[in-house]
C-alpha cells in the first residue's frame, strides 16, 4: 500500500517507479548509504524526516531540565560538566536540523513546527527534574537509554544521520560516565543522597521503560522501518539492550527497580517486566504531559529573546549598525 | 532579512598543522566570519583542531553518483605504481655492448 502510494507521488510508470525500489533495497541490502541526492520512495523520506525531527527536538528539550540545574550544581567540577553536556545535547540538536534539512523542509520551518507543538519530542523530557538527583539519574540512565538507540542508528542507511549520529555518539560516552559517577556518589553517600537516588528512580522508571517506544506488538510501520534500516532494531529489541545492560548495574547500586515483576528469564534469555502505561505514553507524547507547555515556552522565549542576536548577526554581515535589543 | 533561512556553509578542520583538512559537517550563519565562530563551537569543541575553512555550500561542485563509473579503472593501471616495477637485489651491469632495452 505504502509502495502504491509513493508510486503516484513519484510520477513515474509503475514499471519505472520497481525498477528504481528495488534498485534502492539492493543498495541498502548491501550496505550503502543513501545520500540527499539520491533517488529515495517519498515514504523513506518522510518516515526519515519524522525520525530525526523529532530526534533534533528531544536533544533540544532535553536540555531543558538539565539546564535549569546549571545554576544549582552542588560543586563548580559538577557545573563545569553540566554546562558542556548542556552544550552538547543543543550542539546535537544542529547536527540533526542539518541532517533533517538535507531531506527538504528548512531550519525555520523545523523550530516553529517544535515551538508550535506540531511536532514531538522524546516522552521523557516532558516530565520534571525535581531533585539533583533527577540530573543524575537522566545522564545516567536516560542518556544510557538514548545511546542504545543512537549507536544502533549510527548504522542506519542515511548517510548525513549516521554520521551525525557518529559524532554524536562520542560525545554521549562522556554524559553517560559522567552521570554514572553522579549516582555512584549518591549511592554511596549519605542516608539522605541514598533516599534521593531512589526517589529519582522511583519517578523515573516508568518514562524511562516507555523511552524506546510502545512494544513490537502495537508498533506501526517497525518492519519497514527496519527493511530499509531505518532502524536496525525493535523498540522491544532496544528496551531488552538497555535492562541486559543497566539493571545489574543498577542491583549493585543497592537501587531498587520499582517494578515487582522484574526479573530475568533464563529460558528466553529476556527480562520480564510490566508493561509500561502506553496510554500514558500516547498522552504525554500528544502534549499532555506534566511539563510539555512549560517546555515548549521555554523554547519560544528562547527563540523570542534571541531576535536582536540573529538580527545582529545579520546586520553585521552586511556592515550595518547593529541593533541593540529592545528593553522589554 | 530577520529570521529568514541563512545559507550554509561547509566546515573542514585541521587537527594538527602540515595535516590535511577535513570535512566535518555543515552550519548556517549569516557570512563567513561568523561561520568560523560558529564552525569551530559546533565541531571543535573537544578534539584536537589548529584551524577551520569554512567554504559556502554552493562553491563545491560534486560528481554524481549516478556517473561513478568515471572512477572504474578500464586498464590496468600498474604501470602508475612503484609495484608495477620488478629489480633484481643485486645487479651487476655489463660493460656495454649491442645492450637491448627490454
Ligand atoms: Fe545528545
Ligand atoms: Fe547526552
Amino acid at each position: 500500500m505504502v509502495v502504491a502510494v509513493d508510486h503516484e507521488a513519484s510520477g513515474l510508470s509503475s514499471s519505472e517507479y520497481e525498477r528504481k525500489l528495488a534498485e534502492f533495497e539492493a543498495r541498502i541490502n548491501r550496505g550503502e548509504k543513501i545520500e540527499p541526492a539520491d533517488w529515495m520512495p517519498e515514504t523513506y523520506r518522510k518516515q526519515l524526516i519524522r525520525l530525526i525531527h523529532v530526534h533534533a527536538n528531544s536533544e533540544i528539550c532535553g536540555a531543558l531540565p538539565e539546564g535549569k540545574w546549571i545554576p544549582r550544581a552542588p560543586t563548580f567540577k559538577r557545573k563545569l560538566a553540566l554546562l558542556a553536556k548542556v552544550q552538547d545535547e543543543v550542539g546535537h540538536a544542529q547536527l540533526l536540523y542539518r541532517a533533517t534539512e538535507t531531506l527538504g523542509p528548512t531550519r525555520e520551518q523545523l523550530v516553529e513546527d517544535l515551538i508550535s507543538g506540531r511536532s514531538k519530542f522524546s516522552n521523557v523530557f516532558h516530565y520534571p527534574a525535581e531533585t539533583w538527583a533527577d540530573v543524575a539519574i537522566i545522564a545516567w540512565l536516560i542518556d544510557g537509554a538514548a545511546i542504545v538507540n543512537q549507536v544502533m542508528m549510527s548504522e542506519g542507511s542515511y548517510g548525513p544521520y549516521a554520521r551525525a549520529l557518529k559524532r554524536i555518539c562520542y560525545e554521549e560516552a562522556f554524559h553517560l560516565k559522567h552521570g554514572y559517577e553522579m549516582c555512584c556518589v549518591l549511592a554511596r553517600g549519605t542516608k539522605v543522597q541514598r533516599a534521593m537516588l531512589q526517589d529519582a528512580l522511583d519517578r523515573w522508571w516508568a518514562p524511562i521503560m516507555m523511552f524506546h517506544g510502545p512494544s513490537d506488538k502495537v508498533s506501526t510501520h517497525t518492519e519497514l522501518l527496519v527493511r530499509w534500516r531505518i532502524k536496525l532494531k525493535t523498540n522491544d529489541e532496544q528496551r531488552q539492550q538497555f535492562l541486559r545492560q543497566f539493571v545489574p548495574k543498577m542491583h549493585d547500586l543497592k537501587l531498587k527497580v520499582p517494578d515487582p515483576s522484574l526479573r530475568f528469564d533464563k529460558k528466553s534469555q529476556q527480562w520480564l517486566y510490566d508493561d509500561p502505561d502506553w496510554e500514558e505514553f500516547k498522552r504525554v507524547v500528544c502534549g499532555g504531559g506534566p511539563v510539555t507547555a512549560e517546555r515548549l515556552e521555554a523554547r519560544r522565549l528562547a527563540h523570542v529573546d534571541g531576535l536582536w542576536v540573529r538580527e545582529a548577526m545579520v546586520a553585521a554581515a552586511q556592515n550595518r549598525p547593529i541593533p541593540m535589543p529592545s528593553p522589554n | 532579512m530577520t529570521d529568514t533561512q541563512w545559507p550554509v556553509y561547509e566546515v573542514f578542520h585541521q587537527q594538527a598543522r602540515g595535516e590535511p583538512h577535513m570535512h566535518v559537517g555543515s552550519i548556517h550563519a549569516p557570512d563567513a566570519d561568523m561561520a568560523l565562530i560558529l564552525g569551530k563551537e559546533q565541531y571543535c569543541r573537544r578534539q584536537a583542531c589548529v584551524n577551520i575553512w569554512v567554504v559556502p555550500h554552493e562553491a563545491i561542485h560534486a560528481t554524481a553518483y549516478e556517473n561513478d563509473d568515471i572512477f572504474i579503472r578500464g586498464t590496468d593501471k600498474s604501470y602508475r605504481e612503484s609495484w608495477g616495477y620488478q629489480t633484481p637485489k643485486t645487479v651487476r651491469a655489463t660493460d656495454g655492448g649491442t645492450a637491448d632495452d627490454g
